[in-house]
């Protein structure tokens, strides 16, 4: 009885509002198939140039620029190359997407008790709700593609953003809050100027989480759509084809890894004022 | 006796939920553990009266929990105070809207912390800058002033470094720019050098001395510490649990502690150090050419050699070198002996 009035009322609310609620979403889908687009059609050196001078600007570490390329030129090798670049366009907007959202909820967070108590059971429910509860009322809203895929991963990559942002503010030396208090620093310029700068290395460790999970969930989130290396995956599983899974899987490993030592690397060096030893 | 800078009158702090509840309970005679033990609140701050007056150190002294880190923070009012007013150069600051506050934060004041407070991650010259910047001056003119300061507290060369690569002594000293940069009236020292070790601080002291001579800033200087009080004081106030229990110079503090706790304090107090020539002066009589001459301005301490060979004791002028008074030996001797028990 119960079970039933909620499905028919969602049913009725996404057949009303389904459309409108996709068109607010068009313009996060234009950019995704635009960037994804990007990256499939530009010449493969092209982009893996792009790829190791970043890797190169975020890590400084030079090993970890000749890893990528190796790891980069196995892939294409192996003939995974497209569903490896719509991954890492998933990927990285999602990314955007968390951090641009995470960022100022982990900040109204930390700027009040309230909000904290009422967001922590919210994250919760996120981390710990099986992925495909949540993926039925997506799909029926928005049914099956990229953005529903999108959100499905957002929902699952966006807590530690959030809660690392809050924990990062809130770990803010009390002294040096009082001295900016003291020299007449308003509510914006001591988060501008004091909690966000000594938060940011917490807040990267959150990034970097963000980015983990983000590419955990892409072999879930083929199931509704999304195109990239978890569909191949997907296929493997259902048509025991061992090599296959194999091969894609280390792809993700492998794109899992770039990514972690990338930003973690970075987010360290953003630390180095407190380790005392810059020359 | 220059002009009143700063004025407390009848300021109370209470800490707890429901502070405003017990304050006329308080006023009638409630005692702090009363308070604690039976509302759970803590009597911060107990009808505090103070004027400080401008251009001059005052220093505020207590053991630790005798609420004179509370007492410094409702200058600037990082602290709300339950009942009473502080006013600075005749206006109430208690009474200040959060924009007039912050104004006065970053005009009137300068804080220095005893834990140097530094902000970690920002260089040398940003964190002398700091309340420059807040106030949006012009960039390369707050980068002018900040350079003055830094060259002032001797720190130039370590614009670039980081506070973590400087040593406790010259982070402090960042400190110190840090407060004097925006040119406050006001300098607020909460044991400002008691983190330091012994000759640092020492160091600290005389360049704070030093600086005041030309800067004549009414300073607020707390410190747990005696020699430092009796060092740096115009003026010494003394807490104990959140009672004033004396206001007054070094030498009123030495020879007439209102009571045992202030008697206690100043026991261990090296006299002769401290205490000068002008207080134990005999004012008037004849010149002695037997016996030598010192200023009324020395320390006892530093006539002892005088003493040594004189006759019968000691003449004294003042700084025109006019002769204004004798101290006999039988006396200087009384006081070595009382400083010795």
């Amino acid at each position: 009885m119960f079970r039933k009035s909620v499905d028919g009322a969602y049913r009725n609310f996404s057949r009303e509002y389904g459309d409108t609620i996709e068109a607010v979403f068009d313009p996060v889908l234009y950019f995704l198939v635009w960037f994804e687009k990007l990256l499939q059609n530009s010449p493969w050196p092209l982009i893996i140039l792009a790829i190791l001078i970043l890797v190169y600007l975020g890590s400084r570490s030079i090993y970890l620029t000749i890893g990528s390329l190796i790891a980069l030129l196995l892939i294409g090798y192996f003939g995974m190359w497209e569903d490896t670049m719509s991954t890492v366009s998933i990927i990285g907007v999602c990314t955007f997407m968390s951090i641009g959202l995470g960022i100022p909820i982990g900040i109204a967070m930390s700027n009040s008790d309230r909000a904290r108590a009422a967001i922590t059971p919210i994250l919760d429910v996120m981390q710990t709700m099986p992925s495909f509860v949540y993926l039925i009322p997506v799909v029926m809203l928005l049914g099956i593609g990229k953005i529903p895929g999108l959100l499905a991963v957002i929902i699952y990559a966006i807590p530690p953003i959030i809660r690392l942002t809050d924990l990062g503010i809130r770990e803010v030396d009390k002294e040096v809050l009082e001295a900016a208090d003291a020299f007449g620093a308003n509510k914006a310029q001591k988060l501008f100027r004091v909690q966000l700068p000594l938060a940011l290395p917490t807040i990267f460790a959150g990034i970097n989480q963000t980015i983990m999970m983000a590419l955990a969930m892409v072999v879930i989130a083929s199931m509704i759509g999304v195109k990239g290396l978890g569909q191949p995956v997907l296929k493997a599983i259902t048509n025991q084809y061992f090599t296959m899974g194999l091969l894609n899987g280390l792809a993700i490993v492998a794109l899992a890894i770039i990514f972690d030592r990338v930003s973690q690397s970075f987010g360290k060096r953003l630390q180095q004022h407190r380790s005392g030893s810059r020359e | 006796m220059n002009k009143t800078k700063i004025k407390i009158t009848n300021l109370y702090k209470i800490f707890g939920n429901n502070s405003k509840k017990y304050i006329s309970s308080v006023r009638d005679g409630m005692s702090k553990d009363e308070l604690l033990s039976k509302y759970n609140h803590v009597l911060g701050l107990d009808n505090i009266n103070l004027n400080v007056e401008d251009q001059s150190i005052q220093v505020v002294m207590g053991l630790s929990g005798s609420g004179k880190s509370t007492l410094i923070r409702h200058i600037n009012r990082l602290i709300e105070p339950t009942e009473g007013t502080v006013t600075v150069d005749g206006e109430d600051i208690t009474k200040l809207n959060k924009m007039d506050l912050l104004e006065f934060r970053r005009n009137k004041t300068g804080m220095v912390f005893q834990r140097f407070a530094l902000f970690p991650h920002q260089n040398i010259l940003d964190n002398v800058q700091f309340g420059l910047s807040i106030k949006n001056l012009d960039k390369s003119d707050s980068i002018e002033r900040a350079m003055y300061w830094i060259e002032k507290v001797g720190l130039t060369g370590f614009e670039n470094k980081f506070p973590n690569q400087l040593s406790g002594g010259m982070q402090q000293r960042v400190g110190l720019a840090r407060a004097l940069a925006t040119d406050p009236d006001i300098l607020l020292m909460d044991e400002a050098f008691s983190a330091l070790d012994p000759l640092i601080r020492t160091d600290m002291q005389d360049q704070l001395l030093e600086l005041q001579k030309n800067l004549k800033k009414t300073i607020m200087f707390i410190t747990h510490d005696l020699d430092e009080a009796l060092k740096l004081g115009d003026r010494i106030s003394i807490l104990n649990g959140g009672k004033l229990v004396q206001d007054g110079n070094a030498e009123e503090i030495l020879l007439k502690p209102a009571d045992q706790y202030v008697a206690n304090f100043v026991k261990d107090v090296n006299r002769i150090k401290v205490l000068k020539i002008k207080t134990i002066l005999d004012q008037g009589g004849e010149r002695a050419n037997s016996n030598p001459t010192v200023n009324v301005n020395d320390s006892i301490e530093n006539c002892l050699p005088a003493i040594l060979e004189s006759q019968s004791g000691l003449n004294v002028i003042d700084e025109k070198n006019n002769f204004v008074g004798s101290v006999s030996k039988n006396k200087i001797i009384d006081i070595l002996q009382k400083s010795k028990d």
